[in-house]
């Protein structure tokens, strides 16, 4: 047994809040980077570079690249091993989003209820928190910023078995189409199929933290993946959605087993800035 | 590709008219502020019949919400909003004096609508590069709703403000020529 004090879990939450919001990931550059010199749109070509500039511009002065520092959705891996002293485990994750969003002068986007009132909690919190128990005594956390422009063009269908491959595909697609220049393209579009309806949608949210330069384990979801990550730049909605080549930067998918009579689909989709960080305590 | 066009603000008719879609323009000038809670209770007051916390008659209004400044910054990061959630108090406000709006993604029919009834203009910026969009801003002052915090009202005075014209007043869609013309079938 391993003794870890809350306090760590806090920091750690709150050093990942502001980092994340500061420095765009490496693979996602480079796929802007890679995307941009392949752009045939003058004006989408134009929004690439701005959106390079930007996140060169952010981490050389310290700011957030983008105003919508999202909520804070958190992944743990916590070692079966580990015991947390002090406090609460929940409530050590809340105080680290909390310090991050009001030291780093990042922007509270959490309303109280979500119809009345819709009153800001003003510290950002309560933070949406994924935990898995694992073996060992480590806790791994990961904290993704998300912002609401992509998360609401997101949708989860429980298409029929009989659907197969080409239902799941035109499902996907057309929700790329409908949402156009809405979540920020280029997006990178999450996928979760199998499950049920809640963990359907988890597993495209987590689809999402795959670094982009590598590819699904499974050759024959790397394939679909391929195929629909080219039929999405077909599309022609290009960067913001004022039409070009790049709409999409990676499709990355997730699926696990469902009952014999479902077949659950859900598409997160996750706008260019594509803000996830790790910390292993 | 055009060049860009030197455009400012509060808008003038002539100048609306000089424009297309897909012109790139450096807006400067005064603009005003305003998202979701705003709006609705902007739309509140024209229902009332009550004064707007600010003449609105030729003004351009930014979706945007900003993060918390820094001590010695004039704003925080501030890129655009989508603007579809503003597109039921849109045309109410166009029809009131508005004249121009920044923000990104498409709009509906009933804005594209009222855009070409009051001759009036949809300007897309680039979404998530709100630092290099802040830099543009020079001046700002909350003038309505301040407990509203980052969605109240401000008055900001930008320089070069790089945008693109998305809607223009004859009701050209960049949001659908440019799909169209790059698309794949």
């Amino acid at each position: 047994m391993r003794e870890v004090n809350a306090s760590e879990i806090t920091n750690i939450v709150k050093q990942l809040c502001i980092e994340n919001n500061i420095n765009l990931d490496k693979d996602v550059t480079e796929k802007i980077i890679e995307f941009e010199k392949k752009e045939d749109s003058p004006i989408g070509k134009q929004i690439l570079e701005q959106i390079l500039i930007n996140a060169k511009l952010a981490t050389e002065e310290n700011r957030p690249m983008c105003q919508d520092t999202g909520i804070a959705v958190i992944f743990v891996e916590l070692g079966q091993d580990v015991h947390i002293s002090k406090d609460n485990f929940y409530d050590a994750i809340n105080e680290g989003v909390k310090r991050g969003y009001t030291q780093g002068y990042l922007r509270k986007s959490v309303v109280e209820d979500p119809v009345f009132d819709r009153k800001n909690t003003k510290d950002n919190t309560p933070a949406i928190i994924h935990t898995d128990i694992i073996p060992g005594d480590k806790i791994k956390i990961t904290v993704a910023s998300k912002g609401a422009g992509s998360e609401n063009m997101s949708e989860i269908k429980m298409l029929k078995p009989a659907d197969g491959i080409d239902g799941v595909k035109d499902f996907i697609l057309d929700r790329v189409k409908r949402s156009g220049g809405m979540p920020c393209p280029p997006i990178i579009v999450g996928v979760g199929i199998g499950g049920n309806f809640e963990q359907c949608a988890y597993l495209s949210k987590k689809a999402l933290l795959r670094p982009l330069n590598t590819r699904n384990p499974d050759t024959r979801w790397d394939t679909v993946e391929k195929e629909l990550l080219t039929r999405i730049n077909q599309l022609g909605i290009g960067p913001i959605g004022l039409g070009g080549r790049t709409t999409a930067l990676a499709v990355q998918i997730l699926t696990m087993p469902c009952h014999i009579a479902s077949l659950p689909v859900a598409v997160n989709l996750q706008c260019h800035a594509h803000r996830h960080k790790t910390a292993t305590i | 590709m055009t060049e860009e066009r030197i455009l400012q603000a509060p808008l003038k008719t002539k100048d609306i008219e000089k424009l297309t879609c897909g012109d790139k323009v450096m807006l400067n000038g005064t603009i005003y502020t305003a998202r979701d809670a705003a709006h609705k209770r902007l739309i509140q007051l024209l229902e009332d019949g009550k004064p707007l916390p600010f003449d609105i008659k030729d003004q351009i209004i930014y979706y945007v919400g900003p993060t918390p400044e820094k001590p010695g910054e004039v704003i925080g990061s501030a890129g655009p909003t989508t603007s579809g959630r503003m597109d039921p108090y849109t045309p109410r406000l166009l029809d009131a004096g508005l004249k121009g709006m920044i923000g990104k993604g498409q709009r509906s029919k009933e804005v594209i609508e009222a855009i070409v009834r009051n001759k009036s203009i949809y300007f897309a910026a680039t979404g998530g590069a709100s630092v290099l969009l802040a830099k543009s801003i020079k001046k700002l002052k909350i003038i309505a709703y301040k407990d509203l915090g980052t969605e109240a009202i401000r008055e900001i005075y930008v320089e070069n403000f790089p945008c693109i014209v998305a809607i223009d007043f004859r009701g050209r869609d960049l949001y659908e020529k440019g799909p169209e013309k790059y698309q794949i079938l």
